[in-house]
């Protein structure tokens, strides 16, 4: 009983895939351009992938994705990337000149794949993870964090904000989201 | 060898009024051949001017898209035609312009210039519709079927230097041509 009541609670606290793809569609995300990752696949690339209303758009390499959802912005497609940070980081180039640079809505998920649960970013053991806030920071990129079920909230409004403003945001995902 | 500008007449002969996503030499030749705000013309670089396209063509699979490619880009972005030929979009052509150097950097030469075979490498990506062109006869004869709109299609563009029109690195990644392609697109 003791087992199924903290398995209970954790899945309670914990970061759901359906609630980060219902405020995807509150968003009018109509494309989720991605390369795979070990944090976000189960609960959320697989779920995507078998939603009518969302196309997936898979893509070899990270930095076709911003190009992409920079093209599908001029036409007022609005599209999601969904990316690891080592994808991220390999991606950087694009990033600032398309996204910030040509000042664009470029909105991106990033899972942090090998982050601890119980540690701030800052603190993580993983140089990668580490570093991705002082790097949005210093880019001057707007960004958030995804750990928990309430931080699913703010994800319409930061979609909404980067398209009116015309400037990406990245959310940076601690926890895998759950899959049900 | 037919020459860029030459081959770029062509194109634009048949395709007036369309959007294009040109890069950097063909970028500059294009836009003094063909102005126009369909010009898509601020990709970054690396290579991304395919992707770009993909996009476009993805967003509004009722108009074609023609990318102007070189051959130092698409070799930084070779997954892209992977990417592409899944997609499989109708509305796309992908023309690289092959002069086997890095024309805007030095004229230094591409790796296996005298090896590789964009087509080729197109064509086992999964592109159903390849063309190698190095004769402009032969491209005029074809150009109507390559913008035919029936399939993914790839074309290489065996080229030399033509009449060369001013690099003009400003506009290519200006907000003026950025806000001109998105008014355009929005009226079209």
């Amino acid at each position: 009983m003791v087992t199924v009541s903290a398995k209970s609670k954790l899945h309670e606290s914990g970061l759901a895939g359906v609630e980060i793809i219902d405020q995807l569609r509150r968003s009018k995300i109509e494309f989720v351009v991605a390369v795979p990752d070990i944090v976000t696949c189960d609960g959320l690339l697989w779920p995507l992938t078998n939603a009518a209303d969302i196309t997936v758009v898979p893509v070899c390499k990270e930095d076709e994705g911003v190009s992409i959802c920079a093209a599908m912005s001029y036409c007022d497609r609005r599209a999601l990337l969904l990316i690891q940070h080592t994808g991220f980081l390999d991606s950087i180039n694009a990033i600032r000149a398309i996204a910030v640079e040509y000042e664009l809505p470029i909105c991106i998920m990033v899972g942090l794949q090998g982050m601890e649960p119980d540690r701030k970013l800052k603190d993580s053991d993983s140089y990668g993870i580490r570093i991705m806030e002082p790097i949005l920071d210093a880019m001057g990129i707007d960004h958030g964090t995804l750990r928990e079920a309430e931080d699913a909230k703010m994800i319409t409004a930061a979609i909404d904000g980067a398209y009116t403003k015309s400037r990406p945001f990245v959310f940076l995902i601690g926890n895998s989201p759950s899959s049900s | 060898m037919m020459k860029r500008d030459e081959a770029l007449k062509v194109l634009a002969e048949r395709y007036p009024e369309g959007i294009v996503v040109p890069v950097f030499q063909s970028a500059f030749d294009w836009m003094g051949i063909r102005p126009h705000p369909l010009n898509y013309v601020c990709t970054g670089a690396m290579g991304q001017a395919s992707s770009h396209a993909l996009g476009l063509a993805l967003a509004r699979p009722d108009k074609m898209v023609a990318i102007l490619d070189g051959d130092g880009s698409l070799l930084m972005n070779l997954g892209g035609l992977v990417t592409a030929a899944n997609l499989a979009p109708k509305n796309l052509v992908h023309f690289v312009s092959f002069n086997k150097i890095y024309e805007v950097n030095g004229r230094y030469p591409i790796p296996a210039a005298d090896q590789i075979d964009f087509s080729g490498i197109a064509k086992a990506a999964g592109y159903p519709r390849t063309f190698t062109f190095s004769n402009l006869a032969a491209f005029a004869d074809a150009i109507d079927e390559i913008l035919d709109g029936s399939m993914l299609t790839f074309v290489t563009l065996e080229v030399k230097e033509g009449e060369m029109y001013p690099r003009d690195f400003t506009k290519l990644h200006s907000a003026d041509a950025r806000e001109a392609f998105r008014n355009a697109i929005r009226q079209n």
